[in-house]
């Protein structure tokens, strides 16, 4: 019963979805305040909808009821209850309709919040919010119904794919959705934007807390798929340069542009048409992520439910906004002249330079995700790009932007001078250079990467800080002033720091790993690295859905014991499918990083061990990014001066 | 326990990557074999290396690269090996060569044209600052001068 009204709920939502996009852009048109009002209490009634209809399938899981052919197909009764819940959106029907959801939750909050948005921008966003809401409920109810009922219920399911029964992937689809459904706010402002011709400092404003919003939800959502696949596949890779990774990453890319783009539409009012254009690409990557995933085009390792007719359906969707956005923008871009100037050498232009940066490694992402298909389709070659291509042209755009970021990031608006902005940074840089040369001087015969990772990193943190304190001014109270700077300042320190410091993970991680493959037997110690490994005995046991192999390994260094590491390798009967839970020891300095295999015809098991340095400074840096997101949002501007929309051009703040 | 040693013996596990018997003994040469095993992929599974992958066919490639490196071949020939039986997918990474070549050249290309863009963009932002803007005039100067002083 519950579930019959969650799948009336989903058709109500979809029509009030279709009345939401007609009712307030004809109103807007017309300038009928009541055909314009009709918006907000539609977007309120769509968000309950979809939220009742998403709330019955998650009860359906919860209960097992399994004469839902979905819960049939990805759940058991045997699952323990966090995995139930989660098995709601681990699977393609029920991962589209939180989709919908978070589409609905972005404009009802637009709807909620939006009140000081001058009407018939409003109108228009939410018109074009709930547009996108109709070709996602069209797709749900007519290609991926998740509540299709089986006539004959089975005693028991077919679980959830084991490899996603684990708290960091339970929660890492809604993140990342957070973040890709949060940009197609961004392109709602940004098409609203278009119809209305106009777009000015005060819109820059308003659509940079989206924007912001979204890419923090990506942060997290990416760090953790990459933490996920760190420590579950079993040998400690983080990044696959996956085409569902890439899929994630360009719009990461596309929004990190974007929210630095529209810093300059809100404070200088320059860069209008190409913040637009960006805001729509953004969310056009979105999409293509989803068509990625979804149509099984491509292959990867995360690729589920996938059926051509689906995937057909998701391109038209994405044809029809990503076409009729770029239209709109081909007419009215030329109507968004810049209004402020700034010289050759200023903070605009190291925007500038930050976007072209992001804009064309995003753009090699792309091409690089899509070659395969393009090859085949033109040059008839059947053939695939992996990490080694992907390491080779993507890095070199991040470590450029590295470079120029402190420098970029001290210099004033509208006009600066190179010597200045460099002037207090000459330290760091020598300190940076020192720390990458003492790197260098103490690894032996490697690559450079390493001591690369380590001046970056080095170079953005300091002289981020610099930057920071700098800004305080001087004077003798100018440690209390540092403290009452405005957190979009605080923000912007602790994200770019962060930047820095998964840079410095990432390099410190692939330049100097240790690896080991042995036959361990019971009691005999082996070293590795700096560390000696005892394997004690292996254990079977029974869990509540696999039945698990563990072994009992000790860790030590310098004789003395600093670990019991516990690796598994778990089987899921149901699922049939095998899965690895390496025992991590986790340090800042290094993850010692343990896996068992098999037990070996002439006596002993299988044991893999790997030292990884810094590795965890991936997601300590992740975080602070987020982190630094989350500051900048809370600036005070966003919640007070956000109404004020100013017919001239702002003026420049002293900063 | 009895039923899930059961299971367990039903259930066969997969080969699991990189067995300990299947490496060499000349450490360099497992080094090398490692790298080749990297830059293949495992035709028969999805987005895994060589390396990487539970699948048989995996394991029977691994073999094969350290058979053909301790017969004295390059990793050129390796490379050559794997082409000439499972086509150009097999590698990871492909070869700059021939249609292949736009792939890699995509980014220099784009940097270059967008660098352009954006480089006359700035340029002509630039020169819309009038004159009078561009910098301060003596009097100006030390006018700021004496407030700065106070």
């Amino acid at each position: 019963m519950i579930t019959e009204l969650g799948h009336f709920a989903l058709i109500l939502a979809f029509m009030v979805a279709i009345v939401q996009t007609i009712v307030p852009l004809v109103g807007a048109h017309k300038r009928w305040p009541a055909w314009m009002a009709v918006a907000e209490p539609a977007a309120t009634a769509q968000f309950l909808l979809t939220a009742f209809s998403f709330g019955a399938l998650m009860w359906a899981f919860i209960v097992s009821d399994f004469s839902l052919q979905l819960v049939t197909l990805n759940s058991h009764s045997a699952k323990p209850m966090i995995y139930k819940i989660s098995g709601t959106w681990g699977n393609h029907e029920g991962s589209m309709l939180l989709w919908v959801l978070i589409v609905t939750l972005f404009g009802a909050t637009a709807a909620w919040f939006g009140g000081n948005l001058p009407p018939t921008l409003r109108a228009r966003v939410l018109a074009v919010q709930a547009a996108i809401g109709v070709a996602f409920f069209a797709f749900i109810l007519f290609t991926s119904n998740p509540f299709v009922r089986l006539v004959v219920p089975p005693f028991d399911g077919q679980d959830l794919n084991p490899l996603l029964q684990d708290p960091g992937l339970a929660f890492h689809p809604p993140f990342l959705y957070l973040g890709y459904v949060g940009l197609s706010m961004a392109f709602s402002f940004a098409v609203a934007a278009l119809i209305e011709g106009r777009v000015d400092a005060a819109w820059g404003r308003w659509v940079r807390p989206w924007t912001l919003a979204a890419w923090v939800f990506l942060t997290i959502g990416i760090a953790l798929g990459s933490w996920w696949a760190y420590y579950e596949l079993g040998w400690g890779g983080f990044w696959f340069w996956d085409p569902v990774e890439n899929a994630s990453f360009m719009p990461w890319l596309l929004a990190a542009a974007l929210l630095h783009s529209a810093i300059v539409v809100e404070k200088r009012e320059s860069l209008k048409s190409w913040t637009i254009l960006l805001a729509i690409l953004a969310f056009g990557f979105s999409l293509i992520g989803t068509f990625i995933v979804r149509s099984g085009l491509l292959t990867s390792v995360h690729a589920f439910a996938n059926d051509p007719e689906r995937g057909v359906f998701i391109l038209m969707i994405m044809g029809f906004f990503m076409g009729g956005a770029l239209i709109l923008f081909a007419f009215r871009a030329s109507a968004m002249e810049a209004r402020g100037v700034f010289g050759l050498v200023s903070r605009e232009s190291a925007l500038v330079a930050n976007n072209l940066l992001l804009a064309v490694s995003c753009f090699v992402v792309f091409v690089g995700t899509m070659w395969p298909l393009l090859a085949e389709m033109f040059f008839d070659r059947k053939l695939s790009v992996g990490p080694p291509f992907f390491n080779m042209a993507f890095s070199p755009f991040m470590l450029v932007l590295g470079l120029i970021l402190p420098i970029g990031s001290a210099m004033p608006w509208k006009r600066a001078r190179i010597s200045r902005a460099v002037k207090p940074l000459r330290y760091v840089f020598v300190l940076a250079l020192a720390i990458g040369g003492l790197a260098y001087a103490m690894q032996t015969g490697r690559s450079l990467l390493g001591p690369i990772g380590l001046f970056l990193a080095a170079w953005i943190v300091m002289g981020t800080i610099v930057d920071f304190v700098q800004r305080a001014g001087r004077g003798p109270d100018r440690w209390s002033r540092v403290l009452r700077l405005p957190r979009a300042d605080w923000g912007k320190m602790v994200a770019h720091a962060g930047l820095g410091i998964t840079m410095m993970g990432v390099c410190g991680l692939m330049a100097w790993q240790q690896e080991d493959i042995r036959v361990a037997q019971f009691g005999e110690p082996y070293d590795v690295g700096a560390y000696t490994l005892t394997l004690e005995k292996v254990n079977r046991y029974e869990g509540p859905n696999f039945l698990s192999t563990t072994g009992y390994v000790t860790l030590a260094q310098d004789g003395e014991v600093i670990a019991q590491l516990n690796p598994e390798k778990r089987i899921y009967p149901v699922a049939q499918m095998p899965t690895t839970e390496a025992a991590i020891d986790y340090d800042l300095l290094r993850d010692v990083y343990v896996v068992i295999g098999d037990e070996q015809a002439g006596g002993g098991w299988a044991v893999r061990t790997y030292i990884k340095p810094l590795t965890n400074w991936i997601w300590i840096g992740s975080g602070l990014m987020a982190l630094g997101g989350l500051l900048s949002l809370s600036d005070r501007r966003f919640r007070v001066a956000a109404g004020a929309r100013k017919s001239n051009a702002a003026p420049v703040p002293a900063e | 326990m009895i039923r899930a040693i059961l299971l367990m013996v039903v259930l066969a596990f997969p080969a699991w990557a990189m067995d300990p018997s299947e490496m060499l003994s000349d450490p360099a040469l497992e080094e090398r074999a490692r790298a080749l095993d990297h830059a293949l992929r495992c035709v028969v599974c999805q987005s895994e290396s060589v390396a990487s992958s539970n699948a048989n066919w995996a394991e029977d490639a691994r073999r094969t690269v350290r058979e053909l490196i301790s017969a004295g071949s390059t990793d050129e020939e390796v490379f050559d090996f794997f082409v000439a039986r499972y086509g150009e997918f097999v590698l990871m990474s492909p070869r700059p060569s021939g249609s292949n070549w736009l792939l890699w050249a995509a980014g220099p290309i784009m940097l270059m044209l967008a660098g352009m863009i954006g480089f006359f963009y700035v340029r002509g932002r630039e020169s819309a600052l009038a004159p009078h803007e561009e910098a301060l005039s003596p009097e100006e100067a030390a006018r700021l001068q004496k407030i700065l002083n106070e």
